[in-house]
């Protein structure tokens, strides 16, 4: 019989101790985690930035990803996001009992290819067990930190008039692939999920210019509800192009099947940046060159007015506002 | 063919809606029935690149939108029975009734289902065998036949606890009441696709001959909206009144005959409710006598107490396409999408949602 997770595997005993060692500390190795201390204890110097994030994805597995994979990836990307350069995460897992160990040691690997793939590591952690019923198979939750280089100043409330907005990708290939799996209204797409650690082009972005304003990701809500926010935060317009945006027909399809907008929808390996209009074109560039950028495109510029809006010139040269997703579109895509 | 992006290219556009700007000269009304269309239209502001002689008018093509509060009720009544699974689209849940809504009886309780297919709600029936499950009918000739086939389908598979609460509703019978009534005035029909996929495009002779308005079929991307306003605008300026078809890759004259045939064997034409409309004649659809076993009205006592209207509303009126949402003292005030008084807020397909969400005319 396969072997299970059982309650006693969160229980701090014999069990426990196993599972942490020979699949969590074995696997995830490196100096400050081997210690096996109550922390992990580490210097470092300069601004730092320092994020939680905790993920239910369900299917826990999905085409391009897995919670794991989304859990360092999403941790690392808010890090990446304050321009900071992504070092340490912890890493905490609550546990469906009865998951099988198999699943959980694959998700395991899929959190430290991530993590070697971002070049950050886990230096702490924790796992509890829950009764049957309690979660759905596996949470997982994350926090990091990382070094902000000298220079770099980059917040939500920093898009200022004439600045150019830029998209890193086609939107909406995570919450399609994510809902394409899903009981209840699963359907055949090549789609992959775009998960991807971002800290690598932020520091190609951040060597092309350091006077990038502002950097988001636009996970949940969709790259709508990311502009409207920074629209918000820096009381200015954001004005956007629909030719510009790239959306694959997939998702397309996808989205016509189940009546959503592509601009709502999740992604997790992308991400938009708002920079000076001088600095547009080497910072596009540099994105470009790196292989989570190389569909990056100019999707608009900051406006003065309407303050707080999003506005999208159609295809049909006809302007519309886009609003903030209300309600929810997709549960549980992280 | 990938049938998506070919009919949003803007080029194409561009030489269609300067074709229609060039041969419009006769001021003209045109209504798109389909709730569907009211979204493309505004979702692509395609209102701001007509000429001013051509107004869209939106009208009560929402299937959601034009349910009556007295059958949304019956629908809560339902769900509040214990033991009682409700299977239903998505878009039903929020929508308030007199005193509550599908979203609050779950919150309370109620077993609530949402479903993307009516043989998903059949499989929930056969997955609980010990519980009744009951499906919300509500839509269009464009729905009834995939319940049609549910309710054949477990009659072959003997699922006993299987119900539909059928509020379908059929769109030539209501239009022809919406002409009759006269209060608004119309050039031009916008003809629903999905339905006439379903039904075909006969059926809507009778408003080109006995009404003299020209109709034309359209699909729901930007080149097919223009494309149907720009065969509308040449029957006016030619002054004709014919069924023409501006969505060849879903729609045949004859329509469905399979679909039409399975509607046929399990439902028969209806007296239905019509939000701001009232009662219209055969316009909705009833389970036959021998399908009374899965129609949920013969099989519960439902009791859903007195109806009630949302003060101040005014779906009805512009459901009927004589107001418009600008004109509602409670749109984008207290009737909000996170917090919606009326039908037309909450479906995706309503106008109030669709004025809302993509602020026609704003910031051009």
């Amino acid at each position: 019989m396969e072997d299970k997770i059982l309650l006693a595997h969160g229980s701090g005993g014999k069990l426990a101790h196993d599972l942490v060692e020979k699949s969590f500390v074995k696997t995830l190795a490196n100096p400050l985690l081997d210690k096996l201390d109550d922390s992990a204890v580490f210097e470092l110097s300069g601004r730092l930035a320092f994020t939680t994030d905790s993920y239910v994805v369900s299917p826990i597995f999905f085409p391009g990803g897995d919670i794991g994979r989304l859990a360092v990836c999403g941790t690392v990307n808010d890090l990446a996001m304050s321009g900071a350069k992504p070092l340490y995460l912890s890493l905490a897992f609550i546990i469906e009992e009865g998951l099988p160990l198999s699943e959980l040691e694959k998700i395991v690997n899929s959190v430290q290819r991530a993590a070697g793939e971002a070049g950050v590591k886990i230096v702490t952690g924790d796992t509890k067990v829950v009764p049957r019923g309690s979660a759905d198979k596996l949470f997982i939750n994350t926090a990091g930190v990382g070094v902000i280089p000298d220079g770099v100043d980059i917040s939500g409330d920093k898009a200022g008039v004439g600045d150019k907005v830029i998209l890193s990708g086609a939107i909406g290939d995570h919450g399609i692939a994510v809902m394409s799996q899903r009981e209840g209204i699963s359907f055949d797409t090549e789609l992959e999920s775009d998960c991807a650690p971002l800290g690598g082009l932020v520091a190609d972005m951040l060597n092309a210019s350091r006077n990038i304003n502002c950097l988001r990701d636009p996970t949940r809500g969709g790259l709508a509800t990311t502009l409207n926010e920074l629209a918000s935060q820096s009381k200015v317009s954001i004005r956007i192009e629909e030719k510009a945006i790239p959306v694959r027909e997939a998702v397309l399809g996808a989205c016509e099947m189940l009546g959503f907008d592509p601009l709502y929808v999740a992604n997790e390996g992308r991400l938009v940046a708002i920079v000076p209009p001088e600095d547009a074109d080497k910072v596009l560039k540099a994105m470009k060159k790196n292989k989570y950028g190389k569909d990056a495109v100019i999707i608009g510029e900051v406006a003065a007015k309407p303050p707080g809006r999003v506005v999208m010139k159609t295809v049909l040269g006809a302007h519309r506002i886009v609003d903030m997703l209300v309600g929810d579109l997709l549960p549980r895509i992280c | 063919m990938k049938y998506i992006s070919e009919f949003r290219r803007s080029e194409l556009a561009e030489g269609l809606i300067s074709h229609i700007q060039h041969s419009s000269k006769t001021p003209a009304r045109f209504m798109e029935f389909c709730g569907g269309h009211t979204v493309t239209i505004f979702r692509y502001g395609i209102r701001q690149v007509l000429p001013e002689t051509i107004e869209m008018v939106s009208g009560p093509g929402c299937p959601i939108c034009v349910t009556a509060n007295a059958d949304l009720d019956k629908a809560i009544a339902l769900a509040q029975i214990p033991g009682v699974i409700i299977a239903t689209f998505g878009d039903m849940l929020k929508v308030p009734g007199s005193r509550s809504s599908l979203e609050k009886a779950k919150a309370e309780g109620a077993e609530v289902y949402t479903v993307y297919s009516t043989m998903d709600a059949l499989k929930a029936a056969a997955d609980n065998p010990d519980k009744p499950v009951v499906f919300l009918g509500i839509g269009f000739e464009t729905t009834a036949p995939t319940v049609a086939a549910s309710i054949l389908q477990a009659g072959e598979q003997g699922i006993k606890n299987y119900y539909v609460l059928s509020l379908h509703k059929l769109c030539p019978p209501v239009i022809r009441a919406l002409l009759d009534a006269g209060e608004v005035e119309l050039q031009g029909l916008v003809c629903p696709g999905h339905v006439s996929t379903i039904i075909g495009s006969h059926p809507w002779e009778f408003i080109a001959n006995e009404y003299g308005i020209p109709c034309v079929v359209s699909g729901f991307e930007p080149l097919d909206i223009l494309q149907c306003v720009d065969m509308l605008v040449g029957q006016v300026e030619k002054g004709q009144s014919k069924v023409e078809i501006a969505y060849r890759r879903g729609v045949r004259p004859e329509g469905n005959r399979q679909a039409l045939k399975l509607m046929e064997q399990v439902f028969e034409p209806a007296p239905a409710r019509w939000r701001g409309i009232g009662e219209v004649a055969d316009s909705g659809l009833k389970l036959r006598d021998k399908y009374k076993s899965f129609d949920a009205e013969a099989n519960f006592t439902i009791e859903p107490g007195p109806v009630v209207e949302p003060a101040g509303c005014i779906c009805g009126e512009i459901l009927r396409g004589v107001k418009t949402p600008a004109d509602c003292p409670l749109f984008g005030k207290t009737c909000l999408p996170e917090s919606p008084v009326g039908p037309c807020m909450v479906s995706t397909e309503g106008s109030c949602s669709a004025y809302y969400l993509y602020g026609e005319g704003l910031g051009g």
